[in-house]
């Protein structure tokens, strides 16, 4: 027979694998659900498959004399100078929203020319161009 | 003039660096006594540091242009509080100030230590150094803050609006302060394994910089939430935000320690653990400075800066990290296991540092886990709040009933398990508080009233602690606070409304309960911004509130911010904010209802306040 000690070792390392491989699946699963995919609007253009139904960050810059408002939205354009896409939105504006700036706008897909933004990021620098939509500029 | 003083200050107390690890190198192979030459020049150093922090600080005053950092962060027309502000506000004088902290530490060490053991005080001071040497070469060799431009600019490039504010000008020394704590706690444990001082009185020593960086990175939070709060008009405190969790990290990790160092003071177990926790600590700070500073982040709040510093700051980080790792396998030989039953209060604490250590891997996870996806498939991505809201918010429920019964179990083992009458009777009453509370919403009514049952609970239970003797006044309040922070958030998420609606002057528009009008809006010039201040009514049923926005237009830089009109209630914030669109006669305004918030602020304060009490006590 094993000793106490040894038993209660074994209690111990079992102990922390279940915790681990539960911790794993739960944090897999939950990124899973979960996670935002970021991308331009030349993406949206050859992505295979959308699915309509998750969440999208779409960035690049707003089009100049794009944008539209009333009472309950804003209307504008996002473009990477290849491709664009229409952008609804009602709800709140950061102060570094403006035309020909970069912006990033999350929300949900209806279709490949139009966004339902949910949010729109705001940035603190007025310089700062989100990393994404840099390389984005920088390809085309 | 000044800038060199600066400058050759650095470059002295690097040349102090080195005499100072030689002089303690050799001193702890040879007699191990630290002698008054080891103590003179960290003074010396010290001094040092001093002068060049001083010089800029005053360059920053005195708005001298000459000076590289001066001209890129500040502005003439700036008022004299952000000038000073100024200083730690960029990149290089934010690392001058932790520095200079680290430097302030090591003498507090030596001060204070007095009564440990000269061997392992001089390693630690030796450890320390080497932290401030790879600071020092960072420093003046990737982010000098006394470089010149010739010819001298008249005017500055200023600093960016949205740090004009009282919150954030004290926000990063506090932090700084929390994590150049955590340095300490990290060369103290290399130190002591090295001399096999792992015992209970290194622990009680311990015990006291894990409170001073705790407390620290407590109030640092707490203020840069307050910032989000009202500067940033998200109407949020906390968005888990990558830079956001950059410093909930070590707090786990240091929360962890805290509970667990009492076990090694008290019954000289867990050593081990404890040391794993402490050099985490500082190499989680470290690494959310790098992951902060390298630009690799991808956060809102990201400011623009420069990739190579990154490298640098990753290199000192693999070397400390290395270092830590040969030390912990070569010199850990500790292990004797004093025996301790399952139902005590050694048990409790694991536990507790089980979840901690939960939290910090899901925090962890989710803010690494887009950085390699990125590196590996390209793939970009951001992993939103409901992924941390999912893994931690059940957690919290076993965590918080632990935690109301963990702190009254005995030592060694529990002797008998004593349930009284008025602790079932106060679990009901929660459970059916919770219930009238939670059955409002039609989703997850059992989900919240479990949630806000075990908060409640622990709140009551909390409060009858409050009375007993043999707890520590320190861990009741900060248990008492927590329960607060955990109830007030909750009902903050559940109970918050808000509206917004784009609206012309003179108009009004109806959204749901409310009735939202834009009244007028007015110009004036203050300081170094033109303000626009908006009047916006907001009327429900009979009542009628009256706002106040402003729009801060920047100049220098050219920038806008947006400042909310927060009417503060005991039991709820009202907040408006508004924005406009160039070229259009829209404002775009947004109405907040936000209960508990001052609950929040006072408890997360409240909760640093319980561990300023264990300082005191544990210093007299």
């Amino acid at each position: 027979m094993y000793g106490k000690k040894v038993k209660l070792r074994f209690l111990f390392l079992s102990l922390i694998l279940i915790v681990l491989i539960l911790t794993t699946y739960l944090v897999l699963k939950s990124l899973e659900d979960n996670v935002v995919y970021f991308i331009s609007p030349s993406d949206i253009k050859e992505l295979g498959e959308i699915n309509y139904n998750k969440k999208y960050r779409v960035g690049g810059m707003v089009k100049k004399n794009s944008v539209s408002m009333s009472t309950d939205q804003v209307n504008f354009v996002i473009t990477d100078f290849k491709n664009e896409i229409k952008v609804k939105f009602s709800g709140v504006i950061p102060n570094l929203f403006a035309e020909d700036k970069g912006v990033v706008a999350e929300g949900f897909l209806q279709d490949r020319n139009f966004l339902n933004a949910l949010k729109i990021l705001a940035k603190h620098d007025e310089n700062y161009i989100p990393p994404e939509v840099k390389e984005a500029l920088e390809e085309k | 003039m000044l800038n060199l003083i600066g400058n050759y200050s650095l470059i002295l107390a690097l040349i102090t660096s080195f005499i100072i690890l030689i002089l303690t190198f050799k001193n702890f192979k040879s007699k191990s006594i630290l002698n008054l030459s080891i103590f003179a020049t960290i003074s010396v150093q010290f001094f040092l540091i001093c002068v060049s922090f001083i010089t800029l600080l005053l360059a920053f005053i005195n708005s001298d242009f000459s000076n590289l950092a001066v001209y890129n962060n500040s502005h003439t027309a700036k008022p004299l509080f952000y000038k000073i502000s100024g200083t730690w506000g960029n990149h290089e004088g934010s690392l001058l100030l932790w520095l200079f902290v680290l430097s302030l530490f090591i003498v507090i060490f030596f001060f204070k230590s007095k009564k440990l053991l000269d061997s392992f005080r001089i390693l630690t001071i030796f450890f320390q150094q080497l932290i401030i040497l790879g600071f020092l070469l960072f420093i003046i060799f990737t982010s000098n803050p006394f470089q010149l431009i010739i010819p001298t600019p008249i005017e500055g490039l200023g600093l960016n609006p949205i740090l004009q504010d009282p919150a954030l000008a004290i926000h990063p020394p506090i932090l700084y302060l929390g994590y150049v704590g955590s340095s300490i706690i990290f060369s103290s444990s290399l130190a002591a394994l090295v001399c096999n001082y792992t015992n209970k009185d290194w622990a009680n020593d311990l015990k006291k910089w894990t409170l001073i960086s705790w407390i620290f990175l407590t109030i640092g939070i707490l203020l840069g939430s307050i910032w989000a709060y009202y500067e940033l008009g998200w109407g949020g405190f906390w968005f888990w935000d990558p830079v956001e969790n950059v410093s909930l990290m070590p707090w786990f990790c240091l929360s962890a320690l805290l509970h667990c160092t009492s076990v090694l003071e008290k019954r000289s177990n867990l050593q081990s653990w404890t040391v794993i926790l402490a050099l985490s600590t500082f190499i989680l700070s470290m690494s959310g400075t790098f992951l902060v500073r390298s630009g690799i982040l991808n956060s809102v709040h990201t400011f623009a800066n420069d990739p190579e510093r990154g490298i640098f700051v990753l290199i000192f980080l693999t070397v400390l990290i290395f270092i830590a790792l040969i030390i912990y396998f070569k010199f850990n030989n500790i292990e004797k296991f004093s025996k301790s039953y399952l139902l005590s209060k050694e048990t409790a604490i694991v536990i507790n540092n089980w979840f901690m250590m939960y939290f910090l891997a899901v925090v962890l996870i989710g803010t690494v886990y887009p950085i390699f996806l990125e590196a590996i498939t390209t793939e970009k991505i951001s992993v939103g709040p409901p992924y941390f809201n999912q893994l931690i918010i059940p957690f919290l429920i076993p965590f918080l009933l632990i935690m109301s019964i963990g702190p009254k179990l005995d030592w060694i083992k529990n002797k008998k398990l004593e349930i009284k009458i008025i602790k079932i009777v106060l679990f009901f009453i929660s459970i059916l508080i919770s219930y009238l509370i939670a059955k409002n919403f039609n989703t997850q009514v059992l989900y919240s009233t479990l949630l806000i049952s075990s908060a409640i609970y622990l709140f009551f239970i909390s409060i009858i602690d409050l009375k007993n003797k043999s707890l520590k006044i320190s861990q009741k309040i900060s248990h008492l606070s927590f329960s607060i922070l955990i109830i007030s958030i909750i009902l903050n998420s559940l109970f918050s409304e808000e509206v917004s609606v784009n609206l012309k002057k003179g108009e009004e528009k109806k959204l749901s309960n409310y009735l939202l009008k834009f009244e007028n809006i007015s110009r004036s010039q203050i300081d170094n911004f033109t303000s626009l201040k908006a009047e916006i009514h907001v009327i429900q049923s009979d009542q009628k509130l009256k706002f106040f926005p402003e729009l801060r237009l920047y100049k220098v830089p050219e920038t806008i911010t947006s400042e909310a009109d927060i009417k503060t209630n005991l039991f709820s914030d009202n907040l408006v904010v508004v924005n406009y669109l160039k070229n259009t006669d829209y404002l775009n305004i947004r109405y907040q209802k936000k209960p508990f918030m001052l609950f929040i602020w006072l408890s997360a304060f409240m909760l640093a306040v319980g561990g300023f009490l264990g300082l005191r006590k544990n210093f007299k």
